[in-house]
């Protein structure tokens, strides 16, 4: 039997960002009933026992971060929603925003309950204007209906939710980073300990959880725990620390398919089902060479890996740093995987943020010598450089503050390490790439 | 006589009371007087710091960190227009797409056109993978633009 969509269901409908038509599918019933029947340590133990985990590309359990605020502490504790979708290829929470806001806000105001916050920051990235309008109207519409603002519902729980937008920096999608740039610094992260969940924005405790995360907590709130669990993969018993991978996913498809979009599927479906089942194929009749499953960061797989199944522990078992956004681009044969390394070496040394030196300079480094690939003009050795550099640059190593340079460096080692001959292929013969000449950028930024 | 009307420093104002600490509406204030003014001058910095009771050096601070603000000597088009280059779009065309474009308007990444109508930019992945190649014109997304969809779209811009 297909799956029916349950983050997805109403994006189709016509008039679906309007608070109106989502009351009339039910919606904030599940809020009031929280806010008369539970506590709010009930429903941070709900979201716990789901086993939902963080959507933005972590994976780390939702309500055991909500946990680890401080006990009776006086407040304020502050909710930030993380709507910087940088990830390159990445664009779920987009579609979310766009299309199904009160969704999202409802668990916004879920987890605000819950945490007992009184107020949640919403950061959006810039480059979703329309996302950003669509949630303005749709927070104004809360505050007309009672549904924000002082004593919600003769409650006595207050909550404001202030829209705040980024300023096209990827490292705001950084918890700490977001949270420097929220209070009007540069998005440098912190180090860390404190956790924002003991010291995070304006040195408050603070949680900060994903937009797609927190749709979720609308659904395991309604739904509840049976049905969440009901869907996905469950814990490996070989593997004790592993929290299993439960609930609906959003996967995003992208690149080399005739049919680029967002699917809600139950964790854990394969590469290849998602290209031929959900992507309409690889375009123009072409075969994959391969494909990067969750945003760059994750690295990339070989066509023979497609059986890998997108849930929290497949991608690691295929080299790659986890399942991140669960993004997938698919790239076809006839493309240079030079080309495609260099973009992605471009990419994070475009947005490194500058602060630790390893990955200031590496990213740079990467990005020259894969730029120097393409231009028919690598070395013997370059290879093993960027490996190298690759392994020295990160949270891992323990040379940075953020895992920017891990998510900079695995795409550089699985793509050289999977695809070796090719490279090695593209040095000897000194042949210019497709792109080679193309994209000499003045008046970078 | 500064550079920021009254009526901009009241919508600037009309933050403060959102956020724990006035610092936190450097963004908003950058956002608000960018796009009223196409630039953010030294001269407008010293004025945003006087508003939340800043040194002038902590909004160059975060503005220079953003590279997304035109400072001092730089100014905006009526429209900026971003072309994508992230993976996504670069596999479906977006290199081509970029030149195509700073060919039609005679400027690169970064420039504005003489007429000042066009800024054109490129972008770090905007999020737009499902319409690939995808461009931004000032924050709003234009999906599957061909290089005839973009002619279209610049000579509609250049009106």
């Amino acid at each position: 039997m297909p799956y029916e969509p349950v983050l997805l269901a109403r994006i189709n409908k016509p008039d679906s960002p309007k608070l109106e038509g989502y009351r009339a599918d039910g919606g904030y019933s599940t809020f009031e009933r929280a806010l008369v029947d539970l506590k709010p340590e009930q429903v941070v133990a709900q979201v716990k026992d789901s086993g939902l985990r963080g959507r933005g590309g972590a994976g780390f359990p939702c309500g055991l971060k909500w946990t680890f605020l401080p006990k009776d502490h006086p407040g304020p504790i502050y909710l930030c929603v993380n709507a910087d979708e940088s990830e390159p290829c990445t664009y779920n929470n987009r579609i979310l925003m766009e299309k199904d806001p009160h969704q999202v806000l409802e668990g916004v105001m879920l987890a605000c309950y819950a945490i007992k916050s009184r107020k949640a920051f919403f950061y959006v990235r810039y480059e979703y204007g329309d996302a950003f309008r669509t949630l303005t109207a749709a927070v104004n519409e809360l505050y007309a209906a009672g549904l924000l603002g002082e004593n919600i519902l003769g409650s006595g729980f207050n909550l404001d939710i202030v829209l705040h937008r980024g300023a096209g920096a990827y490292i705001c999608g950084e918890e700490t980073g977001l949270i420097e740039s929220l209070e009007g610094k540069r998005a440098w992260p912190r180090i860390k300990p404190p956790f924002p969940a003991i010291e995070g924005a304006f040195r408050k405790p603070t949680i900060v959880n994903n937009v797609e995360t927190l749709a979720c907590v609308t659904q395991v709130m309604k739904r509840g725990i049976d049905w969440f669990k009901s869907l996905g993969v469950p814990p490996d018993p070989k593997n004790p620390r592993d929290a299993g991978s439960y609930g609906p996913k959003l996967y995003t498809i992208a690149g080399h398919v005739n049919e680029p979009k967002c699917v809600e599927l139950p964790m854990g479906i394969t590469i290849t089902d998602l290209i031929e089942q959900h992507g309409g194929g690889v375009w123009k009749g072409r075969k994959a060479k391969a494909a990067n499953p969750g945003g760059l960061s994750m690295g990339f797989v070989r066509a023979d890996e497609f059986h890998m199944p997108l849930d929290f522990n497949g991608p690691g078992r295929f080299q790659c740093l986890g399942l991140g956004t669960a993004a997938v681009t698919v790239i076809d044969d006839q493309t240079s995987m030079v080309d495609v390394l260099h973009n992605t070496c471009q990419f994070f040394a475009h947005e490194s943020c500058g602060q630790c030196t390893p990955c200031r300079e590496g990213t740079g480094w990467m990005e020259k010598i894969t730029d120097r690939l393409r231009r028919g003009q690598g070395r013997k050795e370059d290879l093993d450089i960027l490996i190298d550099v690759a392994d020295r640059i990160g949270i891992m190593p323990g040379t940075t503050i953020c895992g920017l340079a891990d998510g900079a460096g695995w795409p550089v080692k699985t793509a050289i390490r999977k695809f070796r001959e090719e490279f090695e292929g593209a040095i000897k013969s000194g042949e210019k790439s497709k792109y080679a000449k193309t994209l000499r950028v003045v008046g970078a930024h | 006589m500064g550079v920021l009307s009254e009526s901009l420093k009241d919508r600037i104002r009309a933050y403060i009371p959102k956020y724990p600490r006035k610092q936190a509406v450097t963004l908003p204030a950058l956002h608000l007087v960018h796009d009223e003014l196409r630039t953010v001058s030294n001269e407008a910095m010293v004025e945003i710091a006087e508003i939340l009771d800043l040194h002038p050096s902590e909004v160059q601070d975060t503005m220079t960190f953003y590279a997304f603000f035109k400072g001092e000597g730089e100014k905006l088009g009526q429209t900026r227009l971003w072309v994508c280059r992230g993976l996504a779009c670069m596999l479906r065309g977006a290199y081509e797409l970029i030149e195509h474009c700073e060919k039609k308007l005679g400027v690169h990444c970064g420039q504005t056109t003489p007429d000042g109508k066009i800024t054109l930019e490129f972008a770090e992945c905007i999020g737009g993978c499902d319409g690939a190649p995808a461009c931004l014109m000032d924050d709003k997304h234009v999906m599957n633009v061909t290089p005839e969809k973009a002619d279209k779209l610049i000579g509609e811009l250049r009106q």
